[in-house]
C-alpha cells in the first residue's frame, strides 16, 4: 500500500471530550473521558435521546417457573399514546438468542422461567404510559413447581423444565494416578452466593430504524458490538450489515453487558412503529434484567505429603446457571479446569456440573468461573497448612507452580509465571501499622464504623491469604480475534476499533500505544462501531492483549509505510529507520526528519487483525490446551473482627500481580483496588438473595456494596516480567485482582476468630453461630 | 400531579386542609424512594422544608426540653450546638445514610415514615419524646410510644402535619448504636439507645429493627436501676448478663431477607451490654474499696 494525498474528509471525534490526552506506553496519562465523567457532563447510554422518541418497557414474569395459558392485550392497546404492543409471536427471526447456546426467548412465550423474564414490550410516548400500558396487559399463567435446588437439576432427580433439559454441561477432568493417596488428606463443602456486577450505568439503549424499516440503527452499553449485532440480527431477521451498532457510553460492566438484555426489544419496538425508541432499566429490573455470577458449591479433598506438598486433588463442583446457558458451560470449564489454583499438582479426579434451575441466568462476571474455584483452593490450601504445621505463605510457596508445569488438564503453562515471587512481594509489603481502630481511636476505623457498636477491646484482629491463577481471553478453540484500523494523516493518528470502553481505559491505552509507536502526539478516536472488523468482548482480561496488539500491529503497518516512504524521498533503505520521539531517524546515519513534517499532505492508512494462539477443546476426561495464557497475583488480607456481632472492617489488602508490563501504570492500579473492592464485596456483604425463586434485594438498600469506608488501604506491587506471549508484554490485569481477594479475606476472618467459615459471603451470623 | 411549596407554617396547612390526600414532602428521603420504586403513588404533593416555623429548634431552660422542628435535618443534628443536647440523637443522625443523606433527610420524616428501622427514633424512645402534630383544626400532643400503631403506620390523620418533638435534656450518658452489614449507610438489622437520667435515677432502653415498632425494655430498666449507683456512675457488674439478657427478651424479632431473628437477639443482647458498660464504666481495679 502507498501513501496516497490527503483529501479533506471530516472525522468525527467520540464523546470522549477533555483536555487533551498526552502520554506514551508506560506513562500514567490521564483519561480522555475522565474529565467529563467526574464532572458529570460524560454522555452514558442513560442519557440518549433522539427527536421524536418513544419509552419503550417491558412486562416481566411474576413467577420462577409457569405456563402461560394467555396473553390478553387489549387493555394495554386501549390506552392513548401506546403505539407498539409486542410478544413473542412478534419476533420475526430467531426466537432466542444466547452467547453460546441460543435457549433464551427474546419473549416468553409457553413457559417463563425466571421471575424477571420478559413475556411483552411496549411502546408508549411517556414512561408513565408504558408504565399503565405493562399494568394493563394480562397474562394468565398456570403456577407451576419451580426448580431451585441445584443439586436436583444435577442428579436428574427433577423433571426437565426446558427441553434441552436441566444439565447446562458435565465436565470431567481426570489425570494422572487417580488412586494416588497422601499422608496428609483434607476436605470441605464450599459454597458461593450468587453476586451481581452492579454498575452504576444502568441498561439503557436508543433504536433508531431505517425509514422502511430495512435496518435499524442501536446505541447501547455493551461489552461486545459485533456479537450482539449477529444475535440482534438473527432475531429480526435483517442481515447482520442491516443492524449497525454504537457504543453508547458504558458506566461499567464486569461481564454483565456480554449477554443481550433489552438490545433486541429496542429494535424491535423501533421497527414497529418506525419511531426512534429508547429502553432505560431501573436498578430493580437491572437486577432481574442481566445474568449474574454463578452460585456455586464445591467439595473438594486434597491429598498431600506431610511436608505440604500436593500430591491429588479432588473437587465436585455445581454452579446454578439460572433459567437460561449463557456462558455457564464456558463459566464451569474456567472452574474446573483452576481448580488446583496456582500450584504444582499431577493428579486429579474433578467433575463439574453447571445446571439449569429457575433463578436468574447466570453468566459471565469478572473472574468467570474461577473466583468460585478459588474460594474453594485456597481454603483447602489453608486447611492443608494446618494439617501439615505450616503457614499459610510456607504452604503456598512449597506448591507454587512454574513456567513449564502442567495444569491437570495437560496443558504446559508456558506464560511468565512468577507465582512465588508475586507471594514472597506481597509478603514483604509492610503490614498496617495502625492498632486495632487506627492511631486516634476514631470508632469509623472499628468493625460497625458509623453504628458505633464496638469499643476496642471488643474487636480481634486476622491475617489471611489468596493466591490465585487465571486463563487470559477466550478458551476452547475460539477465534476471540481484534481489528483495528489506523490513519496517520498530517502527523494526526486517527484509530477506529469496535473495542468497547467499559471504563478499563482502552481509549487511553490505544492513544499510547500510537503514540509510542508512531511517534505522534495526537491521536484521535474515531466512534466504537460496527463499521470495522470485530474487536471481541471486552471481558476475559482481553483487550489490553487483543486489541492492544490489534491497535499496535495495525501502528506497525502504518509505520512500516512511513518508513518507506522516508527511505524513497531521502534515499535511505526504510529497514534503518526508527521512531525517536516525534521524529523519523536514521539508526545509520544522520537523518532526522520529524513525523509531522514526513506526513504532511498525506494519508498512510491500514488495518490489522490480532489473533492469539489457537486453543483445543477439552476431550471427555478434561485434557487439552484449552487456554490462551495465564496471569498470577497474591494477596494478603488484614481484618478486624467483632466476633460478638459478626461485624467486619477489612483493614488492608496488599497484593502483587502479575502484570506482564504495565502499560499505564495509574490504570493498573484501578484495576487492581476496583477488583478488590469486588472481592471485598464478595467476601462480606454482596450477594442476590433468592428465597423460592424471588429476588428479595433487587436494589441497593439490601444488596449492599462496599462503601468507602468499607474499602480497606490497598498496597500494590506490580511484578514486572513482559510476557514474550503477549503482544506489548502486558497481561490482562483486571480480573485477578477480584479472584485471590475473596479468599483471603475470608481466610483473615477464620484467622481472628478461630472459626471454620466455608461459605461467601460472610454473614454476621456465620461468625457469631 | 401538583407540587406547592409551602413557606408558612399556616400556609402548610391550609395546603392540606385543602387537599386532604395530598403527601408530604420534606427531605425526600423515603418518599421519592418509594415514588420511583411505584409503591405509593400520589396527586399532590406538599413540601414543607422550607417552612421557617419546622425549621427551628428551641431550648427551654425552664422545663429543660429541646423542641426540635420536623424539619430539622440530621446534618444539624449531628452537629453542636443540638447535638450537645442529646448526644444520642446526634450519633443515631450520623449512623443515617451518607452526608448527602444527612443534608437532606429530616427528623420529621423519619417520625412520619416510622419505619421499625428508623434511626432517630429508638432515641425518641428512650427518652419519651412528645410528637407535636398541627392542623388548621388545631394542636395536639402525642407521645412517641403512642405514635406508632405498627410498621410504617402511625396516628396522623389526613390534613396533618408532624410539626415536631420534643425530648428532654438528661443529665447522664446517652449512646445510640446500630448494627448493619456495611459500615456505613445501612440499614439497622437491630439497633438500641441507652439513656441515662442521672437526676431522675431512670435508666431507658429502646430497640428498633426488631419489632413492629420501636420497643422499649421496662425489665432491663429495672434491673439497671436496682444494680446502678447513679451518684458514682457505678453498677454492679453482676447484673449487666441479666440486664442484657432481659434486652434480648424484650426484642421482638423476625426472619427476614435481612437477617434471621435468632441474630437479631443476639446482637440486642450483645448492644444493650456494651452500653450499658459504657454508661456505667468499670471502676479502675484498686481505685475504689
Ligand atoms: C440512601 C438512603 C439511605 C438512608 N439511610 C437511612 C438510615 O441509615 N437510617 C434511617 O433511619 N433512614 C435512612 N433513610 C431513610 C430516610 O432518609 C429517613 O427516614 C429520613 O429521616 C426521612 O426524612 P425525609 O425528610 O427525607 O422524609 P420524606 O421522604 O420527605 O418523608 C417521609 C415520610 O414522612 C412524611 N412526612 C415528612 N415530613 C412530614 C411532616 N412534617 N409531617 C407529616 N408527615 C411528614 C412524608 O409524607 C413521607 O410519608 C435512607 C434513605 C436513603 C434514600
Amino acid at each position: 500500500m502507498s501513501a496516497t494525498t490527503a483529501t479533506t474528509t471530516t472525522t468525527t471525534t467520540t464523546t470522549t471530550t477533555g483536555a487533551p490526552v498526552t502520554g506514551r506506553l508506560g506513562d500514567s496519562p490521564v483519561r480522555p473521558d475522565g474529565i467529563a465523567k467526574v464532572q458529570g457532563s460524560f454522555a452514558f447510554s442513560g442519557d440518549l435521546s433522539a427527536d421524536g422518541s418513544l419509552w419503550g418497557a417491558t412486562l416481566r414474569s411474576p413467577h420462577p417457573y409457569a405456563r402461560i395459558v394467555s396473553i390478553d392485550l387489549s387493555g394495554a392497546w386501549a390506552i392513548n399514546g401506546v403505539e407498539a404492543v409486542v410478544t413473542a409471536e412478534d419476533v420475526p427471526g430467531k426466537p432466542t438468542y444466547g452467547l453460546i447456546d441460543q435457549d433464551q426467548p427474546v419473549f416468553a412465550s409457553e413457559y417463563v422461567r425466571y421471575v424477571g423474564e420478559p413475556v411483552a414490550a411496549v411502546a408508549a410516548n411517556h414512561p408513565e404510559t408504558c408504565r399503565r400500558a405493562l399494568a394493563a396487559i394480562r397474562v394468565e399463567y398456570e403456577v407451576l413447581e419451580p426448580l431451585t435446588d441445584p443439586e436436583r437439576a444435577a442428579d436428574g432427580t427433577f423433571p426437565p423444565i426446558h427441553p434441552n433439559g436441566n444439565v447446562f454441561r458435565h465436565q470431567r477432568i481426570v489425570r494422572g494416578d487417580t488412586e494416588a493417596t497422601g499422608e496428609v488428606v483434607v476436605e470441605s463443602d464450599y459454597e458461593i452466593g450468587m453476586q451481581d456486577q452492579a454498575f452504576l450505568g444502568l441498561e439503557a439503549a436508543l433504536a433508531i430504524p431505517d425509514p422502511g424499516g430495512e435496518g435499524v440503527e442501536l446505541y447501547v452499553a455493551t461489552q461486545w458490538l459485533h456479537e450482539d449485532r449477529g444475535q440482534i440480527a438473527a432475531c429480526l431477521d435483517l442481515p447482520a450489515e442491516k443492524v449497525r451498532l454504537t457504543l453508547g457510553g458504558v458506566g461499567g460492566a464486569f461481564g454483565a453487558r456480554e449477554d443481550i438484555s433489552l438490545q433486541v426489544h429496542t429494535c424491535l419496538l423501533a421497527l414497529r412503529t418506525g419511531r426512534p425508541v429508547r429502553i432505560a432499566y431501573s436498578r430493580e429490573e437491572s437486577f432481574l434484567g442481566h445474568v449474574h455470577r454463578h452460585p456455586a458449591r464445591i467439595w473438594m479433598r486434597h491429598h498431600a505429603t506431610r511436608d505440604g506438598k500436593i500430591v491429588k486433588i479432588e473437587a465436585r463442583i455445581v454452579m446454578d446457571g439460572g433459567a437460561y446457558a449463557s456462558t455457564s458451560s464456558a463459566v464451569l470449564i474456567n472452574a474446573v479446569t483452576h481448580m488446583q489454583g496456582p500450584y504444582k499438582c499431577e493428579n486429579a479426579v474433578v467433575d463439574g456440573w453447571a445446571v439449569r434451575t429457575n433463578h436468574l441466568p447466570c453468566g459471565a462476571m469478572r473472574g468467570f468461573g474461577v473466583v468460585q474455584a478459588c474460594f474453594a483452593h485456597e481454603g483447602q490450601m489453608d486447611r492443608l497448612a494446618a494439617a501439615c504445621g505450616l503457614d499459610p505463605v510456607e504452604i503456598r510457596l512449597r506448591n507454587a507452580m512454574e513456567t513449564g508445569d502442567r495444569l491437570i488438564t495437560g496443558q504446559v503453562i508456558e506464560n511468565v509465571a512468577p507465582v512465588r515471587e508475586c507471594i514472597l512481594e506481597t509478603a514483604a509489603l509492610p503490614l498496617p501499622d495502625e492498632p486495632v481502630g487506627g492511631h486516634d481511636g476514631d470508632p469509623m476505623r472499628l468493625p460497625g464504623g458509623a453504628g458505633l457498636t464496638a469499643d476496642r477491646s471488643h474487636i480481634r484482629r486476622g491475617i489471611g491469604w489468596g493466591v490465585a491463577i487465571k486463563n487470559l481471553m477466550y478458551s476452547e478453540g475460539f477465534d476471540d480475534f481484534s481489528t483495528a484500523r489506523v490513519t496517520l494523516r498530517d502527523g494526526v493518528a486517527s484509530l477506529k476499533f469496535a473495542t468497547a470502553e467499559v471504563g478499563q481505559g482502552f481509549v487511553t491505552l490505544a492513544g499510547q500505544i500510537a503514540r509510542s509507536v508512531l511517534g505522534v502526539d495526537d491521536v484521535v478516536l474515531e466512534p466504537i462501531d460496527t463499521t470495522v472488523g470485530s474487536a471481541g468482548s471486552t471481558s476475559a482480561s482481553r483487550q489490553t492483549w487483543m486489541s492492544g496488539g490489534a491497535v499496535d500491529g495495525a501502528c506497525r503497518l502504518v509505520r512500516e509505510q512511513l518508513f518507506a516512504h522516508v527511505g524513497a524521498q531521502h534515499g535511505v533503505d526504510p529497514l534503518r529507520l526508527a521512531i525517536d520521539g516525534r521524529d523519523v531517524v536514521d539508526t545509520m546515519g544522520d537523518l532526522c526528519v520529524p513525523v509531522a513534517q514526513a506526513t504532511a499532505g498525506l494519508v498512510f492508512e491500514d488495518t490489522f487483525e490480532h489473533h492469539h494462539r489457537p486453543t483445543e477443546e477439552l476431550d471427555e476426561n478434561g485434557q487439552g490446551n484449552c487456554h490462551t495464557a495465564f496471569a498470577f497475583v497474591a494477596h494478603r488480607a488484614v481484618v478486624d473482627v467483632d466476633p460478638e456481632l459478626g461485624l467486619v472492617k477489612v483493614v488492608q489488602i496488599a497484593t502483587a500481580q502479575d502484570v506482564g508490563r504495565a502499560l499505564n501504570p495509574l490504570s493498573v492500579i484501578g484495576q487492581i483496588e476496583g477488583g478488590i473492592a469486588q472481592g471485598v464485596g464478595l467476601a462480606v456483604m454482596e450477594e442476590i438473595v433468592q428465597i423460592d425463586g424471588r429476588v428479595r434485594n433487587a436494589n441497593f438498600t439490601d444488596y449492599l456494596l462496599p462503601t468507602f469506608l468499607d474499602m480497606p488501604d490497598v498496597v500494590a506491587t506490580l511484578i514486572e516480567h513482559p510476557d514474550p506471549m503477549a503482544p506489548l508484554g502486558a497481561k490482562g490485569v483486571g480480573e485477578p485482582p477480584c479472584i485471590s481477594s475473596t479468599p483471603a479475606v475470608v481466610a483473615a476472618i477464620r484467622d481472628a476468630i478461630g472459626k471454620d467459615l466455608t461459605r461467601t459471603p460472610v454473614r454476621p451470623s456465620d461468625i457469631v453461630f | 400531579m401538583s407540587v406547592t411549596v409551602a413557606h408558612t407554617l399556616d400556609e402548610a396547612l391550609e395546603l392540606l386542609a385543602a387537599t386532604p390526600s395530598a403527601t408530604v414532602l420534606a427531605g425526600g428521603t423515603d418518599l421519592m424512594v418509594e415514588l420511583n420504586m411505584g409503591h405509593r403513588r400520589t396527586d399532590a404533593v406538599v413540601c414543607v422544608n422550607r417552612v421557617g416555623e419546622l425549621r427551628s429548634w428551641r431550648h427551654d431552660p425552664g422545663t429543660d426540653t429541646l423542641r426540635i422542628g420536623a424539619a430539622i435535618t440530621y446534618a444539624e443534628l449531628m452537629d453542636a450546638p443540638l447535638a450537645g443536647f442529646s448526644p444520642a440523637l446526634a450519633q443515631a443522625a450520623r449512623t443515617v445514610g451518607s452526608p448527602q443523606i444527612r443534608n437532606a433527610a429530616t427528623i420529621g420524616g423519619n417520625v412520619g415514615t416510622a419505619s421499625p428501622a428508623g434511626d432517630g427514633l429508638p432515641v425518641l424512645r428512650a427518652l419519651d419524646a412528645v410528637v407535636h402534630l398541627a392542623s388548621t383544626a388545631g394542636t395536639r400532643d402525642v407521645p412517641f410510644a403512642e405514635f406508632a400503631t405498627g410498621p410504617k403506620r402511625t396516628v396522623v390523620q389526613p390534613g396533618e402535619l408532624i410539626t415536631g418533638v420534643t425530648i428532654p435534656v438528661l443529665n447522664g450518658f446517652q449512646g445510640y448504636s446500630k448494627v448493619g452489614v456495611r459500615n456505613a449507610m445501612v440499614i439497622a438489622t437491630a439497633s438500641a439507645c441507652l439513656a441515662v437520667d442521672t437526676n431522675g435515677h431512670t435508666v431507658r432502653l429502646a430497640l428498633g429493627s426488631v419489632g413492629p415498632v420501636i420497643l422499649r425494655a421496662p425489665e432491663a430498666e429495672t434491673i439497671a436501676v436496682q444494680a446502678a449507683d447513679f451518684e458514682a456512675g457505678t453498677i454492679d457488674p453482676e447484673a449487666i448478663p441479666a440486664f442484657a439478657a432481659a434486652a434480648a427478651a424484650a426484642a421482638r424479632p423476625i426472619d427476614d431477607h435481612r437477617s434471621t431473628a435468632a441474630y437479631r437477639r443476639r446482637a440486642i443482647e450483645v448492644l444493650s451490654r456494651r452500653l450499658l458498660t459504657r454508661a456505667f464504666p468499670a471502676p479502675t481495679p484498686g481505685a475504689s474499696s
